[in-house]
């Protein structure tokens, strides 16, 4: 694709990159952030979104941050670590180590190999790393680009169609995007500020990037994803392309239906009661569900898909199977 | 089932922890306002960014400030607070900057640091420095002994020892012990450090960028004065959270997953040595009692009482469903209970409604203070 070829910093796209095309399908983009507050099932979203580019037909990778194992524990594989591993036909996953992107970083960075070993040797070096605000991070961004790459830069690396990004929940989140620019203020000057604001030019690239924020029907996490969604919008200036309603109950009952079940439930006791009570439960639940989908339509720009709530103990692959039927 | 009441007496500190999304800042609202109700003057903290303390407890804005909660807006719930529920929003920034305040030798060193560039990346940004101000304000309110009781709702983090570990990371930072040596170009200590030191110096300075490390310098240099204070204090942090007075709460939720993260949590404060009150587990589906032959004549039994078979069809496999999702949360349960070998387990059912207002706290505590 334009625009990843070989740039002079690693990571780095070549400057030609066109800005005013026409936004893109999501999945159409090279990098889509998946983001929300924690418990809103941003992992299962991020695998649903793979499995659905990879049916199509493109190579996709997975990414966790931060060594997070949430996607291979959907696929029920053992750990992947930092290694591109295979999970379905063309779908891999990866879960980023900072502290090895760091590495890997450096490698890259550096030609002479005796510079480098005194380089990983050095308690210096290993206190910098750690102790520099956001560099942690900024090598995650920076890992995240180098997947996204045509021209991998790393020893037989495979190219991807589509890199998911499984990212930190909100609080984190928004200052996991904004990284490359606050470290770019940092390092005024230097190799690192100036990838720094490479990198930051890609995430802001509405064409290539894309976010997909994942929310919850209910009151707070409507807020919060209200919330969230002006803030990458604005603060970040990253697209924003959809907001997945996630967990929705079925409307399984009408409104005179639930009348009639109450009736029944007051009558009766025992497991008939229960019976009526949990779908009196049910349509109560659901109704206030959409009142909170309505209040989210209405409180942001971007377009709102839904998606059902699964009633399975636990969400495996066949469960984001049937979510990336439904995303739209 | 054991009560929050029973698990907090004679407590001075409440740490709410657990992982994203599980209703950690409702349960600590909640908390706070039983034992508000119960006589205790209470005061709830949170760091959490997205203001949903404020929220719960129908609050406008929450300053760095404890702001009393007005006792009358609870009457209207049939919740009567006998003693006082106060509620603080933490600024991060703001905290470290009081901590800074109070650390400096004079005022151009305090204003030294709080100028450095690399200070106000670390005091707003710097993992674990958010969740070492919330225990740094716990700690100060706790000196100042105005409250009986202080329930800190922790931030989000991404596993239990981002928390723990939080006040040992941001004093080694701050110390830079290995660093510090190095900045004075022509110190003596880097001269004799050897070569490895200076070549990953200026490797650092090449792929960094010779301004930040000028920065760092003068950071180190602009704190050096406040390391011992700041080490002192992080100590006495530390020790407050061991205290017998203090107590631990793991909030959870009922799947799989909230549930492996209660029993990890729970092993690293164990293995910490830190007071462990029990675990609450939030959202928690009940079972209800089947038909004595299995539920099969179910949609029949309905189709009879409703004279609609597709009805009937309907609410029995909505039944069906919500029976398996109980199932799962008594499995998930009692495998909890059986790793904590304790029976220090709340459940609070999953309701009807959302919980996001006074009305809602009000109907969490009558699970959490069960009679």
């Amino acid at each position: 694709m334009r625009g990843y070829s070989h740039g002079r910093w690693l990571f780095l796209p070549g400057p030609e990159i066109a800005r005013n095309h026409p936004i893109r399908e999501l999945l159409d983009k090279r990098v889509v952030f998946v983001t929300g507050k924690g418990g809103v099932g941003k992992t299962t979203v991020s695998v649903a979104l793979g499995l659905k580019a990879a049916a199509e037909g493109k190579r996709v990778i997975v990414c966790e941050v931060a060594s997070q194992e949430n996607a291979s524990r959907i696929f029920d594989h053992a750990e992947v670590g930092f290694h591109e591993v295979e999970m379905e036909e063309n779908l891999w996953s990866i879960s980023i180590d900072p502290d090895e992107s760091m590495r890997e970083y450096v490698l890259l960075q550096l030609k002479v190999r005796a510079m480098r070993d005194m380089l990983f040797r050095s308690k210096i070096f290993t206190y910098l790393a750690a102790a520099t605000p956001g560099l942690k991070e900024l090598v995650t961004i920076g890992k995240i680009w180098e997947l996204a790459q045509l021209d991998r830069k790393v020893k037989s690396g495979r190219k991807y169609d589509l890199v998911i990004v499984d990212a930190p929940a909100t609080g984190h989140g928004i200052g996991f995007l904004q990284t490359p620019r606050t470290f770019a203020a940092i390092a005024r000057v230097g190799p690192i500020h100036s990838q720094a604001k490479q990198l930051d030019r890609l995430i802001t690239d509405h064409e290539h990037t894309g976010t997909a924020i994942v929310a919850l029907p209910e009151e707070m996490p409507v807020n919060e994803t209200a919330a969230l969604e002006h803030d990458l919008r604005t603060e970040v200036g990253v697209a924003v392309d959809r907001v997945y309603m996630n967990a929705l109950y079925p409307e399984r009952f009408s409104k005179e239906e639930a009348a009639k079940l109450e009736q029944l439930a007051a009558a009766e006791d025992g497991t008939l009661a229960a019976a009526a009570g949990a779908a009196v439960s049910e349509h109560g639940r659901a109704r206030s569900q959409r009142a909170q989908l309505a209040r989210l339509r209405r409180r942001v720009e971007t377009p709102v898909k839904t998606l059902p709530f699964l009633f399975e103990p636990e969400i495996g692959v066949e469960g984001a199977r049937e979510l990336s039927k439904r995303l739209g | 089932m054991p009560s929050v009441d029973e698990i907090l007496d004679g407590k001075d500190v409440c740490i709410c922890a657990g992982s994203g999304g599980v209703g950690k800042t409702t349960t600590s609202a909640a908390i706070a306002l039983g034992m508000a109700a119960r006589g205790l003057k209470v005061c709830v903290l949170t760091i959490d960014p997205a203001k949903r303390l404020a929220d719960s407890l129908g609050l406008k804005e929450l300053g760095n400030e404890a702001t009393q909660v007005d006792s009358k807006l609870f009457e209207a719930q049939g919740v009567e607070i006998k003693g006082e529920l106060w509620a603080m929003m933490l600024d991060a920034k703001a905290t470290f900057d009081e901590l800074v305040a109070r650390h400096a030798e004079d005022e151009e060193s305090r204003d030294r640091v709080l100028e450095n560039r690399i200070y106000q990346q670390i005091s707003s940004a710097l993992a674990g420095s958010q969740e070492y101000m919330a225990m740094e304000k716990l700690f100060e309110l706790h000196s100042e002994g105005r409250f009986d009781l202080l329930v800190l709702d922790t931030p989000p983090t991404r596993n239990a020892l981002d928390f723990l570990d939080a006040p040992k990371r941001l004093t080694q930072f701050i110390e830079g012990k290995s660093l510090r040596v190095f900045m004075k170009p022509t110190g003596l200590a880097a001269k004799v450090a050897g070569r490895g030191a200076s070549v990953a110096l200026s490797v650092m300075k090449r792929i960094v960028g010779f301004d930040l490390i000028a920065d760092l310098a003068e950071f180190f240099n602009a704190f050096s004065g406040m390391v011992d204070g700041f080490q002192a204090r992080a100590k006495r942090v530390n020790s407050l959270l061991g205290d017998p007075h203090t107590s631990f709460l793991v909030v959870c939720g009922p799947q799989g997953e909230p549930i492996d993260e209660a029993v990890y949590f729970h092993r690293k404060l164990v293995e910490a040595k830190l007071p462990f009150g029990g675990v609450i587990v939030n959202k928690v589906h009940y079972a209800a009692e089947r038909l004595r032959d299995g539920d099969g004549r179910l949609p029949a039994l309905l189709e009879e009482k409703l004279a609609d078979g597709d009805l009937a069809q309907r609410v029995s496999s909505n039944f069906e469903d919500y029976q398996a999702l109980a199932e799962r949360d008594a499995r998930n349960i009692e495998r909890l209970a059986g790793e904590l070998r304790s029976k220090v387990v709340i459940r609070v059912p999953y309701l009807d409604e959302d919980v996001h207002d006074l009305a809602g706290l009000a109907e969490i505590d009558r699970h959490l203070f069960a009679a």
